[in-house]
């Protein structure tokens, strides 16, 4: 990134001076002070920090990041964001967006972003509510949710943001949760080693205006029955005892019981490979928590290099200038077919 | 001359030196009628004259084969003297089938040559046609000068040595029609003999098909007994220097590199592809070697924020687009004015509202360039007045783009888009420096800390060691740049961003009106219009009326002396391709009792239809 020696930076450097606007409790604190922790980390000069957002509450972010920060337009963040990273390859971009401001409004422009593997990284707060408009529900919100704007409920359903993520081809897809600090910045530290698109699911709590959307998956009592923690190369164990595992069955995966006299061990589980080649695989990790009983998966889902959109244009201008030469404008005024008057 | 060496009986026939001539080959869009009007323009471009086109053709890539729908044109007067417009009415008419006829006859002047191609008049292509009897029969087309030629099986007896399949033969017709036109205005050939070379370099048997074919139409008028003149329009005095064919589109891109250039600034294009406004994206993609980076983003939203986010990185960054595009661009434009970025937005006009006529041409987008945004949120408005100005217009849309840290409009059309003309090529030198300044320097450093003279905010871009921070669309507090909810600072800033964009008036010319400088009447034109009131100005005038022309390139801010002029005449006429919107913001400003004179056809003006609204005026 850089040739000249960075200096030591800390969590206060990334701290600004205004004062953050999100409700007292909100899951957003837990985010940022991820972030700040992380980013100091990095080994990237400050300034080569850029972070970008859309609308939302999850968009006020950049103003609490002491970073370069643009805060844009409804949905339009990773378009926005790859701009700069076209124009400036070097850069370290980041995205805060939302469930709406990324699943909605914004869905296409995350599509494509991913699509291209442009090199930006993307939190997105899962929050399954539309908060900064107080209430209504979102792409995210479960079927039959009773909001604002659905006081009976419901009738459409709801996206699979992993699901799509991989659908869309993203080189690196990951889920975490606002209040398992230790690992949401693991997994932070994990996208920013990761050359192209990062797409992170951050289950995050409005405790306002949807509290305990995730309390089946972040309460004490019953956490270790409900998540599961992917580690590459590591067995898919969960359990308050860490006696349940997954297997596949062919193209099912199964919850399994250990060491009850069935005869099953760790060596019997479902091994998990981030590189694995077929996003398949990937697919039905995301697609697991749909199904009843089913723990769900947090951690690093999906991870594999491919050339980077930013790279592969500039590489593209770069050969075409080796081989014509730098542009002359005298020669390009004057290209064509031209004839002199006197 | 390539005939010449060609067999042939060389008659010595009559010819005739006049200055001008209006040609139109219209035919199916599968005829290739675009390719034969660039080819005749480029040959008479390069031999000296002045000229003006209108390639006219449909939105649908093929509608179904001789029907009036998929009818395409192209026009081109060329002259020894000045050309403004592609002409009012054709001298030559050259029909492809009865659908190009019947859509096209009524342009052509009385006892013009009209050249047919009677081997598309069976009953079943007149049908297609809509035609109920044959008018190559039925003595409708008496009032011409009618030449009734077998076209495909003149082209088949040409080709029949090379072995081709009959569908292959029949699509070199085009070319027998070009070497007719070339023979009637007897021009050489050989710039077309190249192109063909260079065109099919990889099928040398359609090279010779098509040559042979283009061939086989001059001899056949050198031959036979059916033209007995033939014209000849001397080379034009145009002011010295060199020349070459340029359309608004090519120009435009050509004059973004250049700016780019001028300003030292890598060029970033965000754009979705629209008609008529894609060729720029085609062209500036083409210029790699240039460091231009081109963005073919997922819609019209990412084509500009793609390019806010290169202007905010330090790009010189454009978004190109048509009339539906700009409307979906809206919201971003006001985050460009609120953030206070330079972008430049090319709008290339065509009918609408909606989708509206693709492929027409119109000027009805300006109020929209003016107000269609919510809130407060001024914008410098440039318009291109010919294809050649296209380019002029992209140089001064970047440098008041990046001088004064704002987005800037540029209104072209589909007349312009597609339009050509010679134009005379610039010296780098002769080309405006654009001064651009990175800040740097974190002492004192704000990013809504204006410059008093300009009230540009610096641009400090990502990867400023020491210049962090943070810009959005929320109202910010002037000179920290801070998130502000302030009753007064919004004023403020209200007025602030409003100065800024009149401060640019300062910095532009005052208009100087052609014709007379005081009279009884004054026309206040802007864009596209510019041939067509240009050359009824000179005839009113030569018959005795005092009138004048301002051709506004700048539209926002209005230049400064306006005002004053208008005072000088009698009355305003304000031609517009709309139904009056100039004339709206003129009456509104300057209080005058300016008239609007309108045409909303997708079709460019008349020469004769201003001059005969000027003869109403003044009686």
């Amino acid at each position: 990134m850089t040739t000249t020696a960075t200096p030591v930076l800390t969590k206060k450097d990334f701290q600004t001076d205004m004062e953050a606007r999100w409700c007292p409790g909100c899951g957003d604190y837990a985010i940022l002070s991820a972030v700040q922790s992380v980013f100091p980390e990095l080994g990237i000069p400050r300034e080569k920090f850029v972070v970008v957002s859309g609308i939302g509450c999850s968009s006020r972010f950049p103003y609490y990041v002491n970073t370069f920060g643009f805060h844009t337009i409804h949905g339009r963040a990773p378009a926005v964001a790859t701009g700069i990273k076209i124009t400036q390859p070097d850069l370290e971009v980041w995205v805060a967006t939302g469930d709406g401001d990324s699943l909605a409004i914004g869905g296409n422009h995350t599509i494509h972003m991913l699509r291209r593997n442009v090199g930006i990284k993307v939190l997105m707060f899962n929050n399954r509510i539309y908060g900064l408009t107080k209430g209504q529900y979102s792409p995210t919100s479960e079927f039959g949710k009773k909001s604002k704007s659905t006081p009976f409920g419901t009738v459409d359903r709801p996206f699979n943001p992993l699901a799509l993520a991989i659908g869309s081809d993203a080189s690196f897809v990951a889920r975490a949760v606002d209040v398992f600090q230790p690992q949401l910045k693991d997994t932070l530290k994990k996208a920013a080693a990761h050359k192209g698109s990062a797409y992170i699911e951050i289950l995050q709590n409005c405790n306002i205006f949807n509290n305990g959307a995730w309390f089946d998956l972040t309460e004490k009592e019953v956490r270790s029955e409900h998540v599961v923690q992917l580690e590459d190369g590591k067995p898919l164990i969960y359990g308050k005892d860490r006696d349940k595992g997954i297997r596949l069955k062919g193209m099912e995966p199964e919850i399994v019981h250990l060491g009850n006299g069935n005869g099953l061990t760790e060596k019997d589980l479902l091994v998990h490979d981030e590189h694995h080649p077929d996003p398949s695989y990937a697919f039905i990790l995301s697609q697991m928590e749909d199904k009843p009983g089913f723990p769900t998966p947090i951690g690093v889902f999906r991870s594999w290099d491919r050339d980077r959109y930013e790279d592969l244009m500039s590489k593209q201008i770069k050969d075409i200038i080796a081989k014509r030469g730098a542009g002359n404008l005298t020669e390009l005024l004057h290209s064509g077919d031209t004839w002199e008057v006197r | 001359m390539a005939t010449t060496t060609d067999p042939v009986v060389q008659k010595r026939k009559q010819r005739e030196v006049i200055t001008k001539a209006v040609l139109r080959f219209c035919g199916d869009s599968g005829d290739g009628m675009q390719i034969t009007g660039s080819q005749f323009t480029n040959t008479v471009a390069l031999y000296g004259n002045d000229l003006a086109t209108f390639p006219d053709y449909p939105a649908e890539i093929r509608a179904p084969a001789g029907t009036l729908p998929g009818v395409s044109g192209f026009q081109i007067q060329f002259s020894s003297n000045d050309v403004f417009t592609p002409g009012d009415s054709v001298d030559v008419l050259v029909a492809m089938n009865p659908a190009a006829l019947k859509t096209n006859i009524r342009d052509l002047k009385p006892n013009g040559i009209l050249i047919v191609n009677s081997d598309a008049f069976a009953d079943s292509d007149l049908r297609k046609a809509q035609m109920t009897s044959n008018p190559l029969e039925d003595h409708s087309l008496d009032g011409y000068r009618l030449f009734s030629v077998a076209l495909e099986g003149l082209t088949r007896a040409a080709l029949q040595e090379l072995g081709l399949d009959t569908k292959t033969m029949d699509r070199c017709k085009n070319f027998f029609a070009l070497g007719m036109s070339y023979w009637l205005y007897n021009r050489s050939m050989e710039l077309t003999y190249k192109w063909i070379e260079d065109k099919f370099a990889t099928k040398p048997l359609l090279v010779e098909a098509n040559k042979l074919a283009m061939r086989a139409g001059y001899n056949y008028c050198e031959a036979t007994e059916a033209f007995q003149v033939s014209y000849e329009i001397p080379p034009a005095k145009l002011t010295p220097g060199t020349y070459r064919n340029l359309n608004g589109n090519q120009a435009l891109a050509i004059g973004f590199v250049a700016a780019s250039q001028k300003a030292g600034l890598p060029l970033f294009l965000g754009s979705y592809p629209i008609t008529p406004a894609s060729d720029i994206l085609h062209e500036l993609s083409a210029y790699k070697n240039f460091g231009v980076m081109t963005f073919q983003a997922e819609d019209e939203i990412a084509g500009i924020t793609s390019a806010i986010g290169a202007a905010y990185s330090g790009a010189l960054a454009l978004t190109t687009t048509s009339g539906p595009g700009m409307a979906l661009k809206t919201e971003a434009l006001g985050l460009a004015v609120a953030v206070e970025l330079p972008i430049v937005i090319c709008n290339v006009q065509r009918g609408g509202p909606s989708t509206g006529l693709p492929t027409k041409t119109e000027q009805a987008d300006l109020l929209q360039a003016m107000y269609g945004r919510n809130s407060e949120a001024p914008i410098p408005i440039l318009a291109a007045s010919t294809p050649g100005d296209c380019f002029w217009v992209a140089v001064e849309a970047c440098r008041i783009a990046l001088k004064y840290m704002v987005p800037v409009i540029i209104l072209s059309d589909g007349y312009l888009a597609n339009g050509a003309e010679p134009w005379r090529v610039p010296n780098v030198d002769e080309i405006p420096g654009i001064p651009v300044k990175f800040t740097t320097d974190p002492t004192g450093f704000y990013p809504y800390k204006r410059n008093p003279q300009t009230l540009a905010r610096p641009w400090a871009i990502p990867g400023t060691p020491g210049l962090e921070h943070r810009i959005g669309g929320i109202e910010r507090q002037n000179v920290t740049g801070n998130v502000s909810y302030e009753p007064l600072n919004h004023e403020t800033m209200v007025r602030l961003r409003a100065a800024k964009v009149e401060g640019v008036a300062q910095d532009i010319p005052d208009v100087v009106p052609a014709g007379d400088p005081d009279g009884d009447l004054v026309m206040v034109a802007w864009g596209s219009t510019y041939g067509a009131v240009t050359a009824a100005l000179k005839t009113e005038r030569a018959k005795g009326h005092r009138i004048g022309h301002v051709h506004l390139r700048h539209l926002n801010p209005l230049p400064r002396n306006l005002g004053e002029v208008l005072g000088r005449y009698g009355q305003v006429l304000v031609p517009e391709m709309n139904l009056g919107q100039l004339v709206l913001m003129l009456r509104a400003k300057y209080l005058v009792d300016a008239q609007s004179y309108n045409k909303i056809q997708g079709q460019p003006f008349k020469q004769s239809e201003i001059e005969a609204k000027i003869e109403e005026l003044l009686g």
